[in-house]
């Protein structure tokens, strides 16, 4: 499997990364130098083989659902580039 | 007097509690061969000068007391991936500028608790993404240690890079590091030091910035066996904030040390026996095995046959966990923000503007293998080969494998800004072939300096064990440091 220049772009905005049109082909080939090397996985056979979900046996603690934590929101908003009344800003998002 | 920042840590720590020196002349050594040094080697992004006088001050009353922590009074770098309260951690990336945690993670917590000093954070690649420390947004670390009668730069290996340099050229007693597909082993590799990556869950993740959740694991580099020994016993711990935190009791690692290896069963896995490895990496192996023997252990061949598709499913595994941690940072919430007409643009030129290449490449392949259509022939296909990367593992212990011993690398430190490693990145991600097996398998593994090469650069040999297993490794590292005899460090021309 390869990408072409239009997956390139697509894969850009599903990742919220704005690719250059001038940077496209670079990405193009370094993409594809990954996916050619990751292309030798086809030769494992892995029928019947369950796939990892965690590589320490283990099952996920549960613990009581209450609140533990929290009401320190003036920390939360402490690092952002733009906040108000502990609120984060951010551009219009509905008209 | 002699020259503090030269003892191990081991030593310092007998110093301080003898009272032969105090903490704040320790770290004030340690603070001085910093400003010296850094301007060269940009090994320390961020150095907390002041806090560790503080720290320092407040370790000699303890210590005048005879009281104190397992740590006590000692200076250590942390990586830049830590969250440290109030304290720069951006991960060597522009796009958490000006970052600075309301909380402490809990391995440097657990530091801080047995009473060690903080100097300062380490430089790093960017999100822990590299195996040369040239993708931090702050430049390159330079390796303390050259070739013999050269003065070209070399690099000290990543991601780790700023721990290992800082370690090696006397910046600090020990440092933190992390490891997700190599990058303790290969940087204390590079530059003659110990780096240990525990087992998977041994050490919290909480706190620490994440880049592939299900590989990142924390662990110590030291200039000495013992002294990593020392600092895992303070960062390793059970704790309830990281749901893949295992509950279990942390030994005395210190005292596994000098335990040797009679009666072990050490493992010698035949895939590991690359194409085109060079000579002297070949024959520090041999070596290695013989001193091993030499102290009672048994050799016993044995194969591992899915290892060469170690290295392509962590390609698929680690950007496809990066591609969703690094979604967080989207201009919102902390760090860099870039304006746009609507918020996706802000989104998008935020992103652009804050991530560096190798970053951005990994969340696109990361992307790509999770995107609709693609998810059961990259991302499934991947985890299913773990299984059976793992199984190779489970089989060799319980043919009576107690330890297995590899290269570390597959070369010595090579030069900054090599140009066929920039050209192709996955002759750069080959770096990590030997170390990214044991991270898909959640394995302890620890890289010890075992020898030089033809140029007189440090080269390491690799022991992995057990599940929970590192007090074997310690105790087989330590043989090999002990047989080796040899003076890793490197001629001051910084």
């Amino acid at each position: 499997m390869s990408v072409d220049a239009a997956t390139v772009k697509r894969i850009g905005r599903l990742a919220r990364i704005r690719i250059e049109e001038e940077e496209v082909a670079g990405y193009q080939s370094e993409l594809n130098a990954i996916l050619g090397f990751v292309e030798q996985l086809a030769e494992v056979d892995v029928s019947g083989v369950e796939p990892m979900t965690s590589v320490t046996p283990m099952t996920l603690r549960r613990r009581d659902d209450v609140i533990s934590d929290g009401g320190y929101a003036d920390k939360i908003v402490s690092n952002a580039p733009l906040s108000e009344d502990n609120f984060f800003m951010v551009p219009k998002v509905v008209e | 007097m002699t020259d503090l920042t030269r003892l191990s840590l081991a030593q310092a720590r007998k110093g301080l509690k003898d009272k032969s020196f105090t903490s704040t002349e320790l770290t004030g050594a340690y603070l001085k061969a910093i400003e010296a040094a850094n301007p060269k080697l940009n090994a320390y992004v961020a150095v907390t000068g002041e806090q560790a006088l503080d720290m320092a001050k407040a370790s000699d009353e303890k210590l005048a007391q005879g009281q104190g922590g397992a740590l006590e009074g000692i200076p250590l770098g942390i990586k830049d991936l830590f969250g440290t309260k109030g304290v720069h951690t951006q991960a060597a990336s522009h796009i958490l500028d000006g970052f600075r945690p309301e909380y402490e993670s809990t391995v440097t917590s657990n530091l801080w608790r047995d009473g060690a000093v903080m100097l300062g954070k380490l430089n790093m690649d960017e999100f822990a993404m590299g195996s040369s420390n040239e993708t931090s947004y702050y430049g390159p670390v330079i390796n303390p240690i050259r070739a013999e009668g050269g003065n070209a730069n070399l690099v000290p290996g990543g991601s780790s890079g700023g721990s290992a340099a800082a370690v090696a050229a006397w910046l600090c007693a020990g440092a933190t590091a992390t490891d997700t597909g190599g990058s303790i082993r290969q940087p204390a590799a590079f530059t003659g030091t110990v780096g240990i990556k525990p087992t998977y869950g041994r050490c919290s993740r909480w706190g620490v910035v994440a880049f592939a959740s299900s590989l990142d694991q924390a662990g110590p580099i030291a200039r000495t066996v013992e002294d990593t020994a020392l600092l895992m016993t303070s960062m390793a711990g059970f704790d309830p904030k990281d749901s893949t935190s295992v509950d279990l009791a942390v030994p005395d690692f210190a005292a596994a040390v000098e335990r040797g290896v009679k009666g072990l069963t050490i493992g010698v896995p035949r895939e590991y026996r690359m194409d085109g490895m060079p000579a002297e990496i070949e024959k520090l192996w041999s070596q290695g095995l013989e001193w091993l023997k030499a102290e009672g252990a048994t050799v016993k061949d044995i194969s591992l046959p899915h290892t060469k598709y170690a290295l392509p499913a962590y390609y698929i595994v680690a950007p496809a966990e990066a591609s969703s941690n690094l979604a967080r940072y989207d201009g919102v919430k902390y760090g860099l923000r870039v304006s746009g007409k609507d918020i996706t643009d802000m989104y998008e030129l935020t992103r652009a503007a804050g991530f560096g290449r190798e970053v951005k490449r990994r969340i696109m392949i990361g992307t790509y293998v999770l995107s609709a259509g693609y998810f059961d022939a990259y991302y499934v296909k991947a985890q299913k080969v773990r299984t059976l990367i793992k199984k190779d593992f489970e089989d060799a212990f319980h043919a009576g494998v107690d330890a297995i011993l590899t290269p570390a690398t597959p070369s010595a430190a090579f030069g900054i800004g090599d140009e066929a490693l920039a050209a192709d990145p996955v002759a750069m991600y080959l770096n990590d072939v030997f170390t990214v097996t044991v991270n898909m398998a959640g394995l302890p593994g620890i890289a010890v300096p075992a020898g030089k090469d033809g140029q007189g650069l440090p080269l390491g040999l690799q022991l992995i064990g057990k599940p929970f297993d590192e007090e074997t490794l310690f105790a087989a590292a330590r043989v090999i440091e002990r047989s080796a005899d040899t003076d890793f460090s490197p001629k001051p021309w910084w």
